[in-house]
């Protein structure tokens, strides 16, 4: 469908002529509610030490192979450049509920207080994506 | 000193702020909460008001409940009722236990004299001046030794090089001298931070926290990273620098020659705060860059591009580790990075490498309490004949690979007779050539262990085993470098006690002159500087002004231990640039605390003690081009001891949360290579040198040289049989089986560990028939010439 739309000899290929179809699917979406905050990991840095992982086992007392947050490995790949592109990044699963417990009492997630890189914050969403805007290569995640 | 309150009330638990700073663990000294109910420890973490890690926590320390709790912890001491190996014991008093060893003791010292005793314990950590201590003044022996670790390689090289050409030792500056760290006005961040030889998020050696590094990043700082291996900083770096192992000396000459042939030098600092540079220069001439790339495989433009990078940027650090020291040229190689960020005057200058002083001095780590051994006994300590460093007392060690020959030699020059090993799992680590070591452990009459486990050590080798507390079990400080920390004891494990407890209460049965204290704090006083009035005895050897290096001995200006725990942490006055403001020299005279007051690029004493006095590369006693005979039956260069993230040496093992992440043990290879071998991700391999085998699992890496293989240490099984020939494994997978002991350095320092040559084949059933635990107990081992110190 889009690209049949992306085809479109009117518009050169730049921008749908029809996106009636996509915008029906945007309008219908169901709507949930959310905590309003999130975390924001800047991936360039993180190291993959896996404090994050065992905070958050230790935290939710989880057993074996059980993870609140993993972390995930890409590369290392050689580049055109002759660089090494290496990159982690920790992924909050269906368990993280952004320590609801730790933040009613006013601490920090327990994965964000011991990220060794200090690369993780948690916050409101507005407030993190602000922040998200001012450096590249972060990512923002709004576990449930 | 901590704003916040040492110990607090939350919910049903009671929080207190500690250090952590024991087995298991780590080089670092990290800040944590430690929470406890009902007198037992259930959560950790970190302590957000140390500037030390800022709150934050590695995995290990974040899992070391697991460490408190795990039901294969030893609980009391144990004497041997079956034979060695059979992991048959007889649970005994901590009094009957002192017994046997003061007996023993006493024995030994009237028939062999007290040097016969050697004191051993791992690494560096928590028992850095107190295992120094009872080997001194308790036994009567000069021989303290770092659990067989051949040519000393771990920091011991790094350190005696300091010793001779600055007397004093430098750290990569991250304003961990200040309490305000990187908001301290006089902080730089340094342009550029050169890693070399370490992976430091991983390993934090030498009392550094390695993401501090990362934190650097993140203000601007660029990296250029020399590694055989792919790190993750290697991935972030500008340029990484892929060398052979064991050339690193060839690399530094090679960087000199391109910073002083382009005049990229300090003039300045040259000139007024360096002797010897007419010489360096000359002798860097002999390595351009064409003739160091061939030696290092590193590419002669990155070799040039780094140089100047480096020498341009203001201010640049360096943060050096291991790999320097285990390889046959540690002390040059050091020399040679040392003279790398004295040239480009980057010498205790803010963002550069700073000279490093412990809290308060409390510290002077292995040599405390030297003076108890009489004068005519120090002279007899291993390895004072044979290197110079140690018989005038520039270094505190005795040398492992005289004292290994000394029990095989059947006691020439003299004989050893008791072991005391205190946390140190020798040959399943930090013993290269293990089956050697394990052969002459068995040798020596009385052994024994102090450690969390039993281990494999304990099994083979001990006749009584003592069960230590952990950190949050003890009173203790720390004190290298800063802030000083206290180590607050909070909960007690069966009949375990700490450290300190332990050498007090024999020091006390043994010399009770030289072990004066009630208490472990009074202890812990007297080394703070404390009590001199109360103990005024305990003073006598530990300072005396003839001291070889000007030190200043411990004093915390009157700060009790019990204060220091109540205010946590303190940060003592730090400045920069110390050499001008006469901070470093007994006269108080600006210039170093050497000879000539100068930063010896050319070292004076080398050359008296007959010693080249610069920098020279050495090839690896076993190396492609030192032995080409033997590279065509051992075809790949074998690299070993990266870390992980998951253990520390031989630790961590028994946590169930640590072998999830980590199971087995692995060995680099890359996929070029595997394919030549018809080796797959996954298989189990033989790794095998001149000398032994053994076996671990192939994980095949693309940035790995394919001439180069990388194998892990320290691997041991706590759930395998431990008795005799499994001790759990320890030899099945042992990295130590393949390197060697007694090929040393010129001075007795540095050891090949990272840079020998081995071969690799698929493990088979057909293969695998006699596991190396069974070669190693059973069957006498593997039969090859061993190598033997020089005359």
């Amino acid at each position: 469908m889009s690209e049949l739309n992306c085809q479109n000899k009117e518009n050169k290929g730049k921008a749908a002529a029809f996106p009636q179809a996509r915008e029906g699917l945007e309008r219908l979406l169901k709507s949930e509610e959310t905590s309003g905050n999130g975390l924001l990991i800047d991936y360039e840095y993180c190291t993959g030490c896996h404090a994050c992982e065992v905070a958050c086992i230790k935290e939710l007392n989880l057993g074996p192979n059980q993870y609140g947050i993993k972390l995930l490995e890409d590369g290392p790949r050689k580049m055109a450049n002759g660089k090494w592109d290496l990159n982690y990044v920790p992924f909050p699963t269906s368990l993280c509920d952004l320590c609801k417990e730790r933040t009613a009492e006013g601490k920090i997630p327990s994965c964000v207080q011991h990220c060794q890189s200090l690369v993780m914050s948690y916050g409101p969403v507005k407030e993190l994506a602000e922040k998200m805007a001012r450096k590249p290569k972060m990512v923002l995640f709004t576990p449930k | 000193m901590s704003a916040k309150e040492w110990q607090w009330q939350e919910g049903e638990y009671t929080v207190t702020r500690s250090t952590h700073w024991s087995g298991p663990g780590c080089h670092d000294g990290c800040g944590l909460l430690y929470y406890t109910k009902n007198d037992k420890l259930v959560k950790v973490e970190g302590d957000l008001d140390n500037p030390y890690n800022m709150g934050r926590l590695c995995m290990r320390c974040l899992n070391q409940v697991e460490a408190y709790n795990s039901p294969q912890r030893l609980k009391w001491p144990l004497k041997r009722v079956g034979e060695r190996g059979e992991n048959k014991w007889e649970r005994i008093s901590w009094d009957e236990a002192y017994d046997i060893i003061v007996e023993k003791v006493r024995g030994i010292q009237k028939e062999f004299g007290g040097k016969s005793i050697v004191g051993m314990e791992g690494t560096g950590r928590n028992i850095i001046w107190q295992v120094p201590y009872l080997t001194y003044a308790a036994f009567g022996s000069p021989n303290y030794v770092l659990g067989f670790l051949s040519g000393d390689s771990c920091y011991l090289p790094r350190a005696a090089q300091q010793a001779v050409m600055n007397s004093d030792f430098f750290v990569a500056d991250c304003g961990q001298f200040f309490e305000d760290r990187y908001n301290n006005p006089e902080f730089k961040c340094p342009k550029v931070i050169m890693i070399w030889g370490n992976n430091p998020i991983i390993s934090n050696g030498d009392g550094f926290f390695g993401h501090w590094i990362v934190d650097e990043m993140r203000m601007g700082a660029k990296l250029i990273v020399v590694d055989p291996r792919l790190t993750w900083l290697a991935a972030r770096a500008d340029y990484w620098l892929q060398l052979r192992p064991g050339t690193d000396c060839a690399l530094a000459m090679g960087m000199l020659n391109v910073i002083i042939n382009e005049d990229l030098y300090d003039h300045d600092f040259v000139e007024n705060w360096c002797s010897g540079f007419e010489e360096l220069k000359e002798r860097v001439q002999e390595y351009p860059t064409d003739k160091v790339a061939e030696i290092t495989w590193v590419p002669k433009e990155i070799i040039e591009v780094a140089a100047r990078m480096y020498a341009k940027a203001k201010p640049a650090s360096i943060q050096w580790g291991l790999a320097i020291d285990q390889q046959v040229t540690g002390i040059a190689t050091a020399q040679a990075v040392n003279s790398l960020w004295a040239i480009t005057g980057n010498t205790d200058v803010p963002g550069g490498n700073i000279i490093a002083k412990s809290g308060f001095n409390v510290d002077d780590g292995y040599s405390c309490g030297y003076g108890w051994v009489p004068k005519e006994i120090q002279e007899e300590r291993f390895g004072n004949e044979k290197n110079p460093l140690k018989k005038y007392g520039l270094a505190s060690t005795a040398h492992g690979d005289t004292c290994l020959e000394a029990i095989e030699n059947g006691g020439h020059p003299y004989p050893v007779k008791m072991l005391w090993l205190q946390t140190t799992n020798t040959f399943a680590n930090m013993a290269s050539e293990a089956p050697r070591v394990y052969e002459a452990m068995k040798k020596v009459d009385f052994n024994v262990v102090v450690d969390l486990f039993m281990t494999p050590t304990a099994v083979a080798c001990a006749d009584i085993v003592l069960p230590a507390g952990m950190s949050a079990e003890r009173d203790s400080f720390r004190a290298w470098f800063a802030p000083l920390r206290a180590i607050t004891k909070i909960v007690d494990y069966e009949e375990c006690k700490s450290d300190e407890q332990i050498i007090l209460e024999l020091g006390k049965r043994l010399h009770p002159e030289a072990f004066p204290w009630e208490t472990v704090p009074d202890w812990l006083n007297w080394k703070m500087g404390n009590d001199k009035d109360k103990y005024p005895d305990a003073f006598k050897y530990e300072w005396s002004e003839e001291g070889k290096k000007f030190r200043e001995r411990g004093n915390t200006q009157g700060l009790t231990y019990s204060e220091l725990k109540e205010k946590v942490y303190i940060y003592p006055e730090w400045q920069y640039k110390k050499y001008e403001k006469g901070l470093l020299r007994r006269d108080r005279q600006p210039g170093f605390n050497t000879a000539d007051g100068k930063v010896q690029l050319y070292i004076d004493l080398f050359d008296a003690f007959d010693v080249d006095p610069l920098p020279t590369h050495i090839e690896p006693p076993e190396s492609p081009y030192s032995d080409p005979e033997l590279y065509k039956e051992y075809p790949l260069i074998l690299t070993s001891g990266a870390r992980s993230w998951e253990f520390f040496h031989s630790e961590h093992r028994q946590q169930p949360t640590m072998r999830m992440f980590h199971p087995q043990p692995l060995v680099e290879i890359h996929p070029d290579t595997a394919e030549k071998l018809g080796i797959q991700e996954g298989d189990w391999v033989w790794i095998e040198s001149k000398r032994g085998r053994c076996k671990q699992i192939a994980t095949l890496k693309v940035a790995i040289d394919p001439r180069v293989v990388s194998a892990e240490h320290g691997w041991w099984f706590p759930e395998k049989e431990g008795a005799e020939p499994s001790l759990f494994g320890t030899f099945d997978s042992n990295i130590n089986n393949l390197t060697s002991q007694c090929q040393n350095g010129p001075t007795g320092y540095g050891a090949p560990n990272k840079n020998l040559l081995c071969r690799i084949y698929k493990a088979t059933e057909e293969n695998s028939k006699i596991m190396p635990g069974e070669q190693v107990t059973r069957r006498g081992g593997w039969d090859y010439v061993r190598a033997q110190l020089p005359e």
